[in-house]
């Protein structure tokens, strides 16, 4: 089930994202879009829950575009520039009861594993909050964390950091 | 600073061979040594006649071992005869050689077809016998023969206890590749313990020194196993709802204490050892995580209750917590010397995260000990000489170590991989 929803979201990753990721698809890390993904890929063939999705059957698979909501340093708060991603995905949820999410933190590698883990965890859990305000039911939303440990983006630089700083809204098929 | 660097290393390549015996050990682990104590002991240490017999020998283990702890200055004991009995010592060639103790030994046949080393340990300034040591051993146990050699010599001219002959652990990355090693104290001798593509963190050694607690994302989420490295029998101890992370063992090894998410953020429980029920310890409303428990049963923790992560200090059953930390607005991974008195840490300055020290008797009292960036999860020698610690060096993790007052400072590369999360283990009983 777990590794179904992760390949799914590969697949819908690897669909919506505007290059060829090269981690394998059923990384979990590849779960979740990368960030403003506004240009759609030439359909991949993937191992997939969804092989061969071409643009258009993303577009109707599901009309959200944005799937990350980016953190400062030390924060879990939603800021205010986040929260019509949050809200996008609510609505959705709304209107279908049927769809489960997971909400997966994640921090910069920055200072100690287990305190980002928590900090990831918050990050996770403060999403799942505002969903279910703006109308998202509870059974609906998983928070989980990988903290430090499943970075997006490899580099050492605040760039890459700023990538890192993120919770996954991911969905299962 | 780099002449320094150039001096020991220097000293490493002619006197010790250091990073060259260590790269014919194992191709895996190198060691490099920065800095030295400001008082050291000069100290002659002979061939063992008979090591010879031996593919690693004995005595060059031991310089080594008394060279990292930065507390002896290892002076060259070739081209003088190695006596057999103190009464044999010729004290004017050695204090010609500016040693103010000298060790030698040999390795003789045992009657049941197993070693004996017999070292003694002499005072070259006052011309007596310090102590003289035998061990029993086979060709597998050199190492562990010489870490022993090198913490009885260690003890007699110091006073305190050795640390050699103890185990570290820490996590190898390699690519999508995690092991979890057990090493001898100088990083050789590595073991995998376990092999994942999942990440591991947090390992911490039971006090008998014969588990390991951790935690392993190998099932997609953080669960908490404790895992007994002699017969690799593992349990998993930590499954409940949400994350399952940061393990401390109780002083008397009954007890864990971790982090849950069951309320939704982070708090901290505690379980039997064993696994089973847990109990809260903690209630705040932000993140209490990274419990550590001192010797005399209460714990230390990382918290953000205050507005930022500081260590706060609880009773080992939990409830009304005090703060520890006041300086700066990153404060984390609390663990507390193995005789109570100083707390290392990780805190943040101006971007770089750095291990650094309080007196716990004068809180005010901080050091920062470390230069390095990037610091992570210190854990102290079972002595309270020496700390453990994870950095980063041109992008790459690595171990080092570093003296509690900061004088001596160690590195510990392994190639092509990235070492992180060290635990470094009790004394060996």
């Amino acid at each position: 089930m777990k590794i179904q929803l992760a390949l799914a979201v590969a697949a819908l990753a690897l669909a919506a994202c505007s290059s060829t990721p090269t981690q394998p698809a059923a990384e979990i890390k590849e779960a979740g879009a990368n960030p403003p993904a506004t240009q759609v890929a030439p359909p991949a063939a993937t191992p997939g829950a969804i092989p061969n999705v071409n643009p258009a059957a993303v577009e109707t698979f599901n009309p959200l575009k944005e799937f990350s909501v980016y953190f400062e340093v030390d924060k879990y708060d939603v800021a205010d520039t986040q929260i019509s991603v949050v809200r996008g995905h609510a609505n959705y949820l709304q209107k279908n009861p049927s769809k489960r999410a997971s909400v997966q933190g994640n921090t910069d590698e920055r200072g100690s594993r287990e305190y980002n883990l928590s900090l990831g965890q918050k990050r996770a859990e403060g999403v799942k909050k505002l969903l279910v305000t703006m109308g998202a039911k509870d059974a609906q939303i998983e928070a989980v964390s990988f903290g430090e440990e499943k970075p997006k983006a490899p580099g050492h630089d605040e760039a890459a950091w700023a990538q890192n700083r993120r919770s996954d809204i991911t969905y299962a098929p | 600073m780099s002449s320094l660097l150039f001096r020991f290393l220097l000293r490493g390549l002619t006197a010790l061979c250091l990073p060259v015996l260590a790269l014919s050990a194992s191709a895996q682990t190198t060691i490099e040594i920065i800095g030295g104590g400001a008082q050291q002991y000069p100290i002659a240490i002979t061939n063992f006649p008979g090591e010879a017999a031996l593919p690693q020998g004995i005595a060059q283990i031991v310089r080594d071992d008394l060279n990292r702890s930065g507390l002896f200055k290892l002076v060259d004991a070739s081209n003088l005869p190695v006596p057999a009995e103190p009464s044999q010592v010729r004290f004017p060639d050695w204090k010609g050689r500016s040693a103010d103790f000298l060790a030698f030994g040999r390795i003789l046949p045992a009657s049941d077809g197993r070693l004996i080393t017999r070292v003694h340990l002499v005072d070259v300034a006052k011309q007596v016998e310090l102590g003289s040591f035998s061990y029993t051993l086979n060709a597998a146990q050199a190492r562990a023969t010489a870490h022993r050699i090198a913490d009885d010599i260690y003890e007699k001219v110091t006073g305190e206890k050795g640390f050699f002959n103890t185990k570290i652990a820490y996590v190898k990355k390699a690519g999508t590749r995690f092991d979890l090693i057990v090493a001898d104290s100088d990083g050789q001798n590595e073991q995998s313990a376990l092999t994942s593509r999942e990440p591991i963190i947090s390992p911490r050694w039971s006090p008998d020194g014969a588990r390991l607690a951790y935690v392993s994302f190998e099932n997609r989420k953080p669960q908490i196993w404790v895992h007994e490295i002699y017969t690799s029998k593992r349990t998993l101890v930590g499954n409940f709802r949400g994350s399952n992370s940061a393990p401390a063992w109780s002083p008397d090894g009954s007890t864990l204490a971790i982090a849950l998410t069951l309320s939704g953020g982070t708090q901290i429980y505690a379980i039997p050892a064993t696994g089973g029920e847990s109990r809260r310890l903690t209630t705040s409303g932000g993140i209490d995580t990274e419990p550590w428990y001192a010797p005399d049963g209460s714990i230390y923790f990382t918290s953000d209750r205050g507005g930022s992560p500081q260590i706060y200090r609880m009773s080992g059953a939990g409830g009304e917590a005090r703060r520890v930390t006041f300086k700066g607005t990153y404060n984390v991974s609390p663990r507390v010397s193995p005789d109570g008195k100083t707390l290392a840490y990780i805190t943040r300055n101006n971007g770089l995260f750095r291990v650094s020290t309080l007196d716990l008797a004068n809180p005010g009292q901080e050091q920062i000990l470390t230069d390095t960036d990037k610091d992570e999860s210190p854990t102290f020698a079972p002595n309270g000489r020496m700390l453990l610690y994870a950095t980063e060096v041109g992008g790459r993790g690595v171990l080092a170590a570093v003296s509690k007052d900061g004088q001596v400072k160690q590195r510990i590369s392994v190639s092509a991989a990235d070492a992180r999360e060290p635990a470094w283990g009790p004394f060996n009983k």
